[in-house]
């Protein structure tokens, strides 16, 4: 009786489990060991591992991610901290997340209209006699707009780690005569790097494979390997090679989390 | 006389509708052990947290050494405090945590090493030097946060009820190691507690606090033996508070009789309240008391019983008494005239201290 009630709690878990996150997975992994003509072969790894377009566009996604994943740190990390000592901080925090409500599309075309030639920004420059620049379909652009998508996802575990922490310890800091400057780099910090990891997971891996916006804001410039899966899948066909660069993204997912999670039982001698 | 080494003038603390301190005067002298005494809200942390730098006075003045503080930042003040819940950093080992005052200061790694080492052989942790925060018990960490608090070797220690999160047992052990932590120190303490047990046996001076203001000031035994008025008899320790009359000097009347008391100096005829410790009041058989009550209960307490009893006027008597007696029997109780103290209404403490000097020698 308690057996079966207890099955049927798990049924629906399990049946998510298996049908949206296992059996894709495997048949992501099933995929990358066959060609373009259905026969079974490793070439595909082989391929990715010597060729220097794969390997480069692995090295650039790396950078990329790494760079906009950076920068929406060092953006997030201060705006947490100053939201985190307001007065209607809950507000102010709602006021950040709420970009994430509107669609992803939306958000690079409007970027689209404030950054290209004719755009709202040029317009300014061109009101304070500024020479009109090429922003639309540069790196930084790419940067720029990635950083802006992914500064909610990094700002609320941040947010929240700062919250968590007592006021008693910044007292206790202050009262032990150290300076704001100490006080921030020596106990809020660390206090708050779970906070920053957990935003470095969340951030990281989809960065790896922007290919909407490296094709919208990036210009095709920028080829990820977010890109490469979409082209292989919708272009060439060859789902083999798209489904092995999968495996390959897969994997520095698991290694970025095995890096970013917090060890606890730390000691020092 | 020893040197003054906080005062504070005149402090007021309003908040939007609220008065939180109300004229604060008092002065702290080196080397001696204070206590903050007041039931919870009474304003003592907030006299505690202006002196430290964490809230600013609405006006008044705040001196250290001397010399006007109300402006310096927190981090500059030279004096430290023992935190309620202890703040212990738990990103940081316990070496980590007491050698923080230094580090921030930048002193030398010998110095810190030496430093750390002796603040955890005053509070006999030494051995725990590469322990985590997270493996020490209440009592353990409440001799790092003090070890902590005292590494930069400040003039003044605050402390903000260190002792209310431990158990009765260690809270009794504490207190004696408080006290003589502070006098092998030889710094000033300043101890914010609502616990008068504690604050009788650790104090060197006791300031009674209720609603913002003090209501008075001194010794544990003068406290306790001549309270002021009818809040600060009730709040420390337990008393028998009865409505009379002072007669003339040193004749009080209450429940119809008359005696001789040791208190003087009031209007004849003045409606007064006479306080009579539980432990000063001495049971004899009925012919022989002062006054007849009737047991209610008796509970044993361990080292006395604490007996419950009513006199003919419907007073609640409460007695305390190595020996026994019946429920529903009838007793005496004797008492001399140093065991009653007489309190007028609404009283001052200059006033009070003034009335006292005109008979006291």
């Amino acid at each position: 009786m308690r057996r079966s009630f207890k099955t049927m709690f798990y049924t629906p878990y399990m049946l998510w489990l298996v049908l949206f996150v296992i059996s894709p997975v495997a048949l992501i992994v099933y995929y990358s060991f066959f060609n373009i003509h259905h026969q079974f072969t490793f070439s595909n790894y082989q391929e990715f591992f010597s060729s220097g377009t794969y390997l480069t566009m692995t090295a650039n996604s790396v950078l990329y991610a790494f760079l906009i994943t950076l920068f929406s740190i060092l953006i997030s990390y201060p705006m947490a901290l100053v939201i985190s000592k307001l007065k209607h901080r809950d507000l102010w925090i709602l006021l950040v997340i709420l970009p994430t409500w509107i669609n992803l599309l939306l958000k690079a075309y409007a970027f689209i209209g404030l950054l290209s030639h004719d755009g709202l920004v040029n317009n300014i420059f061109q009101f304070f006699g500024l020479p009109v620049q090429h922003m639309l379909f540069t790196d930084a652009s790419f940067i720029l707009v990635a950083a802006y998508i992914q500064i909610p996802f990094m700002i609320l575990p941040i947010y929240n780690s700062m919250t968590d922490i007592s006021e008693s310890y910044i007292k206790a800091s202050r009262d032990l005569g150290a300076t704001n400057w100490q006080t921030l780099t020596k106990i809020i910090i660390p206090l708050t790097m779970p906070g920053i990891k957990s935003g470095i997971q969340i951030v990281f891996i989809p960065s790896l494979s922007l290919f909407m916006l490296s094709r919208l804001i990036g210009g095709n410039k920028v080829i990820t390997l977010g890109t490469a899966v979409e082209e292989h899948f919708l272009t060439t066909m060859n789902w083999g090679m798209g489904s092995t660069i999968g495996v390959v993204l897969i994997i520095s997912m698991v290694i970025v989390m095995l890096l970013t999670t917090t060890k606890r039982n730390r000691r020092r001698s | 006389m020893s040197k003054t080494i906080i005062e504070l003038k005149n402090v007021y603390k309003k908040y939007d509708d609220f008065t939180a301190l109300k004229n604060i005067n008092f002065t702290l002298n080196a080397g001696e052990f204070y206590t903050l005494l007041g039931p919870s809200g009474c304003g003592k942390t907030t006299i505690l947290q202006s002196i430290a730098g964490f809230t600013e006075v609405t006006s008044g003045q705040v001196l250290f050494d001397g010399k006007k503080i109300n402006d310096i930042p927190a981090n500059q003040r030279p004096l430290n405090t023992v935190f309620q819940d202890y703040a212990l950093f738990p990103n940081m080992n316990v070496y980590d945590n007491v050698a923080f005052g230094l580090v921030v200061h930048k002193v030398s790694k010998d110095e810190i090493e030496t430093r750390v080492h002796d603040a955890l052989k005053l509070v006999q942790l030494e051995q725990y030097a590469h322990r985590e925060i997270s493996e020490l018990s209440g009592g353990q960490q409440q001799r790092i946060a003090i070890a902590r608090a005292i590494i930069n070797r400040p003039k003044v220690l605050l402390l903000d009820e260190p002792l209310s999160a431990l158990d009765a047992k260690l809270r009794k052990d504490m207190q004696y190691e408080l006290r003589d932590l502070q006098q092998r120190l030889g710094i000033t303490f300043l101890f914010v507690t609502h616990d008068q047990e504690e604050a009788l046996a650790m104090s060197d001076h006791i300031f009674v606090m209720n609603k913002g203001e003090i209501l008075q000031k001194g010794s544990p035994v003068d406290i306790y033996d001549e309270p002021i008025n009818h809040f600060v008899a009730n709040f420390i320790g337990e008393s028998n508070i009865i409505p009379g009359k002072m007669v003339a000097d040193y004749q009080v009347a209450f429940l119809g009789h008359q005696f001789e008391c040791a208190d003087a100096g009031m209007r004849p005829n003045e409606p007064v309240e006479v306080v009579i410790r539980p432990e000063d009041l001495v049971i004899t058989t009925p012919e022989k008391g002062k006054l007849q009550v009737k047991v209610d209960t008796q509970l044993f307490r361990g080292d006395y019983y604490e007996i419950m009893a009513t006199d003919n006027q419907g007073d609640e008597w409460l007695i305390h008494s190595t020996n026994a007696t019946k429920d529903d029997a009838v007793i005496g109780l004797t008492f001399g005239p140093t065991d009653m103290h007489i309190m007028r209404y609404n009283e001052t403490e200059t006033k009070f201290n003034q009335r006292l000097e005109t008979y006291e020698d």
